[in-house]
């Protein structure tokens, strides 16, 4: 181990978080964007390495300022946190790649410094978010990542005025969940007197009967699930998703929820425990309940949308479904699927998030109606569309049907009326799927194109990460051992670790 | 029962004042007035939680020994009070903006207004 590489876990955070004011510093159109692209392909350098050791060596537990925990802040990588900041600076940075044409339409140029410095913010709470063994810590990088992702949302406002309000009502929901996240660590640390998450864990059983506990653990999960958009909780998502720029929208669906989803399985599974988790208090079926109705709620509500970026946005609350599902099913498979979901999911979404907003550099809007014959006009990006929309559906040879896959094995595994029921209910939001992502198609191909409309495709930029992700989307489709393989280490490690 | 524990009865209190206001105001000022008494209600929790009957200042003093209150949950709120100001001055900003745009802070009739821009 090298000296630079026994510092990995706190330059994996640190490097986006100082390059924030850095980027704040310069001015014009191409300065604050190299900056914020480099400094995060770093933090995603880091990210592999440490996923590789992990996975080979070990787990890292290392220790903030020498301080040794659980009195000093404790950064634990274990194979679940390394393959999530791995997803979360992978997306970030290929986004980033993309970023410089797209931005550079929809925010104005003398504020590119201050808006790609946000950006670096929100990368460096969510890569703390995951890191971090600290359950105080969480909540400091939670808000850290929210004020910055607010900020973000709100910048859309040059392209649509209602970007803004979509950021106060995000602002208003963000700050009640992550309150409620703050008084549940608050009882926590009041009962067990530590905040270290490993130091809780071991003291839970003991304490676990207590009201104050009981409390905690229901301030945790809500707070938890307003931030992930876990249906009833998801009004902000579809608001913010739609009128954030292109490339705030690509990026919040690949990692911001995913964050939420880790947390859920870290609170569930490391701090709590499955058998008080699933045992004491009856979280399987309230989970349960809520992931299916928000996987099959959320798919009709998609097929009625009008605007693209929302009829995305309603489907990412779906997705997030399958993911509750998932660790509601309490058992290996379930989480396997469940984490595995995360990063398939990401790299679909954000994939056909980069595709919109290549459509919306040429057109200028998002709107179904104004997307008539786009398949001749820019068959390239339609084609990447339609690509896309196959991993989103599950279609075989790509990573949505994985995912899906394993979850049906985890649902039928259970061998009750309950795993066939939720089968069904999975086959019936597929089938949603393909309509909602039909509707789009049949716009888009077999419209009419308006007189006069031009055929241009978006400049190289942009067509080349896009057709990366597409590229990444059919890579993981085909050859699994990457992120099944993490997946089932991570689910293994957490079922392992469980006490 | 009430006068025992009557700081955490007052934080409970002020919690519930502050979340009906966000959720029953129109008002987008007052909504934040809510959100703000909300988060100071956790700040009042924190700072109970620490505190030690009888206990002062946690100052180390040779050769005695006193009781003092503990003060870590002091210093995490400290954190969470920085947020705090954050969040109001940022949802603040945010409110200007939406008054300059749409010239109301009302929120059925922005909700009204951007129904009518689709």
């Amino acid at each position: 181990m090298n000296a630079l590489f026994s510092q990995a876990p706190i330059l994996a955070i640190v490097i986006p978080l100082m390059g924030a004011p850095i980027s704040a510093l310069f001015r014009g159109a191409v300065l604050p964007w190299a900056i914020a692209t480099m400094l995060s392909a770093a933090s995603f350098w880091f990210s592999i390495d440490l996923l590789v050791h992990v996975n080979t060596v070990g787990p890292i537990s290392y220790e903030l300022g020498g301080w040794e925990p659980p009195w000093g802040i404790e950064y634990v990588v274990d194979p679940l946190s390394a393959f999530v900041m791995m997803v979360i600076s992978g997306i970030s940075t290929g986004v980033l790649l993309y970023a410089r044409e797209s931005i550079l339409k929809e925010v104005s140029t003398d504020r590119l410094g201050m808006f790609f410095a946000a950006y670096l913010l929100a990368l460096a709470g969510m890569m703390g978010i995951t890191i971090t063994g600290d359950a105080f810590n969480i909540f400091v990088f939670l808000e850290i990542t929210s004020l910055s992702s607010y900020v973000l949302i709100s910048m859309g406002e040059r392209t649509d005025r209602r970007a803004l309000f979509a950021a106060f009502q995000y602002l208003v929901m963000g700050t009640i969940g992550a309150t409620f996240i703050l008084i549940g660590v608050g009882l926590l640390y009041a009962m067990t007197g530590t905040l270290n998450i490993a130091d809780i864990a071991s003291k839970f059983d003991a304490i676990a009967h207590t009201t104050p506990v009981r409390a905690a653990v229901g301030f945790l999960i809500v707070g938890v699930a307003i931030k992930l958009a876990m249906f009833p909780f998801h009004i902000w998502l579809p608001n913010g998703y739609t009128y954030a720029p292109s490339i705030i929208t690509a990026f919040f669906a690949g990692t911001a929820t995913k964050v939420s989803v880790y947390l859920m399985i870290r609170f569930i599974y490391t701090m709590f425990g499955e058998d008080f988790s699933f045992g004491e208090i009856p979280l399987t079926s309230m989970l349960m309940t809520l992931g299916v109705i928000a996987f099959l709620s959320m798919s009709v509500v998609a097929i009625f949308q009008d605007n693209l970026k929302r009829l995305l946005a309603y489907s990412s609350v779906a997705q997030l479904g399958y993911m509750t599902v998932g660790i509601a099913l309490a058992s290996e498979m379930g989480l396997i699927a469940s984490i595995t979901h995360v990063f398939n999911h990401a790299i679909v979404k954000t994939g056909l998030f980069l595709t919109v907003g290549a459509i919306f550099y040429m057109v200028g809007s998002t709107y179904i109606k104004d997307l008539a014959g786009i398949g001749q006009r820019m068959p390239i990006t339609s084609f990447a569309f339609v690509l896309g929309g196959l991993g989103l559906i599950g279609v075989p040879l790509t990573p949505g049907f994985v995912s899906k896959w394993y979850l049906v094995q985890a649902a039928l595994e259970r061998g009750d009326m309950v795993g066939y029921g939720l089968t069904i209910a999975m086959l019936i939001s597929s089938l949603f799927a393909v309509i909602y992502v039909w509707r789009v198609v049949e716009v888009m191909y077999f419209r009419p194109a308006p007189e006069g409309a031009e055929c241009k495709e978006a400049p190289l930029s942009m067509m080349i990460p896009c057709w990366i992700f597409v590229i990444a989307i059919f890579y993981f489709g085909i050859e699994t051992s990457v992120n099944i393989g993490f997946a089932e280490a991570a689910a293994s490690f957490l079922m392992g670790g469980a006490k | 029962m009430f006068f025992e524990h009557y700081n955490y009865w007052i934080f409970v209190i002020l919690l519930m004042i502050g979340l009906y206001t966000v959720m029953s105001r129109s008002n987008l000022i007052k909504k934040m007035i809510g959100l703000s008494l909300f988060q100071t209600a956790v700040f009042l929790f924190y700072i109970t939680l620490g505190k030690i009957e009888g206990g002062t200042a946690p100052i180390l003093m040779e050769g005695e020994d006193v009781l003092y209150s503990n003060p870590l949950p002091h210093v995490l709120i400290l954190t969470a009070i920085v947020v705090g100001v954050a969040t109001t001055a940022l949802g603040l900003a945010l409110i200007v903006r939406i008054k300059e745009t749409f010239g109301t802070i009302e929120e059925d009739d922005i909700l009204r207004m951007e129904d009518e821009q689709k």
